[in-house]
């Protein structure tokens, strides 16, 4: 017991690693303010090119959306990281990263969305562009509206999942969170570190769990 | 366009190599079925238990799924991975890799057969328990048997997003299709070996992304 | 405009004007060439079974269905065929849907000024003051913070019949507006259209409502596998009709 309250929740080496991990922690929240915007405007214009008439189109949004979601996000951010720089494409940790995760949100925000649009009745479209609306602001005031609210939760545990997929910047060395946690835990051969880091996301993503599943509820009823 | 050939699709290195990416693919999906066969069980088992109401029981399995729901999987990994040898516990990494992906499976499918289960009216509960089933039958024969449907498409495509997280084993060693193909790169000092890596990825996942689509599209989404 | 409609024919004074329309769903026709005119301020009413081409013929006149050929006037202004400002068109072509098609996500209030901002890009004030008189015209005034989903049927309706009134429209279709309601509220949105038609507005509406055609409608139209059958004033048409198959369809659905 006094083993692993020593190895996985020893205060002093915690607060040795504070300082560092709330500054990856800066880092966590840059990362996703960079990117949870991009997957989401990258996702809906792959989206919208899902459900298009045009076949050309449609069919390659869709070859898109399947390729990264067949991708492990690590395997991509590698082939960035590591494999570009052959073909002379050098990017710094933090392009890489941001790079392969647009790429990676913008497939699974892109199957929210399409599931999202298939879900408004097509009369709501009608009576709009029967009012004289042209089909972009049809799609701005009638329709993304109701596709937003009706696939609300989805949208949210995806954010969920971009938070935790961050922590993947660490294997390119991007000083996030869980790289500074794993530093200080390599110099003091102590778990604590990691625990700490794990604390903090629990902090930071509990509340968004509960808050799901409290909408999941509500449209189940 | 011959340097990226020559650095990328290079026939050399991918002949060289592609044994043992093509181990290295074994390795995923051994580990992938494993994976989902215990995560799933484990979750539906949960979910299960949940269903009896008892309050301390409920309030454990809550716990549970809600933070192997919000930790990344990669906090865990190296947790368990770094953390357990120092109180004398040591795990091999595949071992390791699958224990991690197991329980966040589990507490996501947990989470998925509980709103399935939920979702099926009460009168279905009335009319099995009023022909005299017991709970747990009323619970085998008549409850699972509906939720399943509404259960199977979330359940896949959560499936899919966790077994491609054995790409993850890489940080921790495990030889799966990512463990080799770093490997080979930093050995012949050329990209081939990723190219494969992502191509054999692509190979073995895209069928059941595509099944997931066509799952989806069959099954009716609840809610919507 | 004056070429484009000259090449398709000449308009007729009428309001709305429908010349030779044809449409098919694939290899199955629909509409097999129907002439239609109505007058200003006439409300003319379309009766047929189900399946005739009615409610067809009401989308094409706002061109939510595309006619294969033929051509559509409204104020002498071609409506189909190239170079149409087809958005422009659509605010003179009022239109109320079977299932009101209100937006879930907007008030009663946000229905109705929705087009009159984004559309005719009205300052917020200016388009709220109108929606609220055109809320007060179909006796909602009171229902203006509500969501679709805290009205009944006939309030949405009536709502959605706001919504196509503060664009001010020339021409108002109606795609059985009825159809969708419980029996009791049937009569709240026929007074209110009969309230529309008192203000002189011109209108084409495709409905299984007998009795409000005999008292309400100028002109009675009876369309069958695509084409018009016949059509006359309601006294003639319902007392005499010339047709047998109007006598068919008549005494089925009086049962």
């Amino acid at each position: 017991m006094d083993a692993i309250l020593q190895q996985f929740f020893n205060i002093e080496i915690m607060a040795k690693a504070m300082p560092l991990v709330l500054k990856g922690l800066g880092m966590t929240l840059l990362i996703c303010a960079v990117v949870i915007p991009l997957g989401a405007l990258g996702g809906l214009a792959a989206a919208l090119g899902s459900v298009s008439h045009n076949r050309l189109i449609r069919w390659s949004a869709i070859a898109f959306v399947d390729l990264f979601r067949a991708l492990p996000p690590l395997v991509l951010l590698i082939f960035i990281y590591a494999g570009l720089p052959f073909a002379g494409i050098r990017l710094s940790p933090f392009a890489a990263v941001t790079l392969g995760f647009f790429l990676n949100n913008s497939a699974y925000f892109a199957e929210i969305f399409r599931a999202g649009l298939l879900s408004v009745p097509v009369g709501q479209t009608e009576a709009a562009r029967s009012t004289g609306m042209t089909a972009t602001q049809t799609l701005i005031w009638v329709t993304l509206p109701q596709a937003v609210r009706n696939v609300l939760p989805d949208l949210l545990s995806n954010v969920v999942e971009i938070v935790k997929l961050t922590s993947l910047a660490s294997v390119v060395s991007l000083g996030e969170m869980l790289h500074a946690a794993g530093l200080v835990r390599s110099l003091t051969y102590n778990a604590s570190p990691l625990v700490l880091a794990g604390g903090i996301y629990l902090l930071l993503l509990w509340p968004l769990i509960r808050l799901i599943s409290h909408f999941e509820r509500r449209i189940a009823s | 366009m011959d340097v990226f050939l020559d650095q990328f699709l290079n026939p050399e290195v991918l002949a060289k190599y592609a044994p043992l990416i093509l181990k290295g693919a074994g390795v995923t999906v051994v580990l992938s079925l494993l994976v989902v066969l215990a995560g799933i069980c484990l979750g539906a088992l949960l979910a299960c238990l949940r269903a009896y109401r008892i309050n301390l029981v409920s309030f454990l399995i809550v716990i549970y799924a809600d933070v192997f729901r919000a930790l990344p999987p990669l906090v865990l990994i190296l947790l368990v991975f770094f953390g357990l040898p120092n109180i004398g516990i040591v795990l091999s990494s595949f071992t390791v890799l699958f224990i991690v992906l197991t329980l966040v499976l589990a507490a996501f499918a947990e989470e998925i057969v509980w709103a399935g289960i939920t979702s099926i009216p009460n009168g279905q509960w009335e009319a099995a328990r009023s022909t005299g089933l017991g709970f747990t039958q009323a619970l085998a024969y008549v409850v699972l048997p509906q939720a399943v449907r509404m259960v199977i498409p979330p359940l896949t495509n959560r499936a899919i997003a966790i077994t491609k997280m054995t790409a993850l084993g890489m940080v921790i060693g495990v030889p799966d299709i990512l463990g080799q193909a770093t490997t080979a790169q930093s050995f012949s000092a050329n990209a081939s070996p990723l190219t494969l890596a992502a191509v054999a990825y692509v190979v073995l996942f895209l069928p059941f992304v595509i099944a997931s689509r066509w799952l989806e599209a069959r099954f009716a989404r609840p809610g919507s | 405009m004056e070429t484009v409609s000259n090449r398709a024919g000449t308009p007729s004074t009428a309001t709305l004007s429908l010349r030779a329309l044809h449409k098919s769903f694939g290899t199955f026709p629909v509409l097999n060439g129907i002439d239609l005119h109505v007058q200003r301020s006439e409300m003319v009413f379309v009766l047929g079974p189900s399946g005739s081409g009615k409610s067809t013929m009401l989308r094409c006149c706002n061109r939510l269905e595309e006619p294969d050929s033929g051509a559509i006037w409204v104020e002498g202004d071609l409506l189909t065929g190239p170079g149409v400002d087809l958005n422009k068109m659509r605010q003179r072509i009022g239109m109320v849907f079977q299932s009101f098609n209100l937006y879930p996500h907007l008030t009663a209030l946000g229905n109705v000024t929705l087009a009159l901002r984004r559309v005719l890009k009205m300052p917020r004030a200016e388009a709220e003051a109108e929606a609220m008189a055109a809320l007060k015209s179909v006796g909602l005034s009171d229902r203006a913070r509500h969501t679709p989903a805290q009205l009944s049927g006939g309030q949405q309706q009536r709502v959605a019949i706001a919504r196509a009134l503060a664009l001010k429209p020339t021409v108002m279709l109606f795609d059985e507006p009825t159809s969708a309601l419980d029996p009791e509220l049937v009569g709240d949105v026929l007074d209110v259209m009969r309230e529309v038609k008192e203000q002189g507005m011109t209108m084409l509406v495709v409905s299984h409502e007998m009795q409000f055609a005999r008292e309400a409608a100028d002109r009675v139209v009876f369309m069958d596998g695509g084409s018009i059958i016949e059509q006359g004033p309601p006294d003639r048409f319902f007392a005499a009709p010339e047709q047998e198959r109007t006598r068919a369809f008549l005494s089925r659905m009086r049962g």
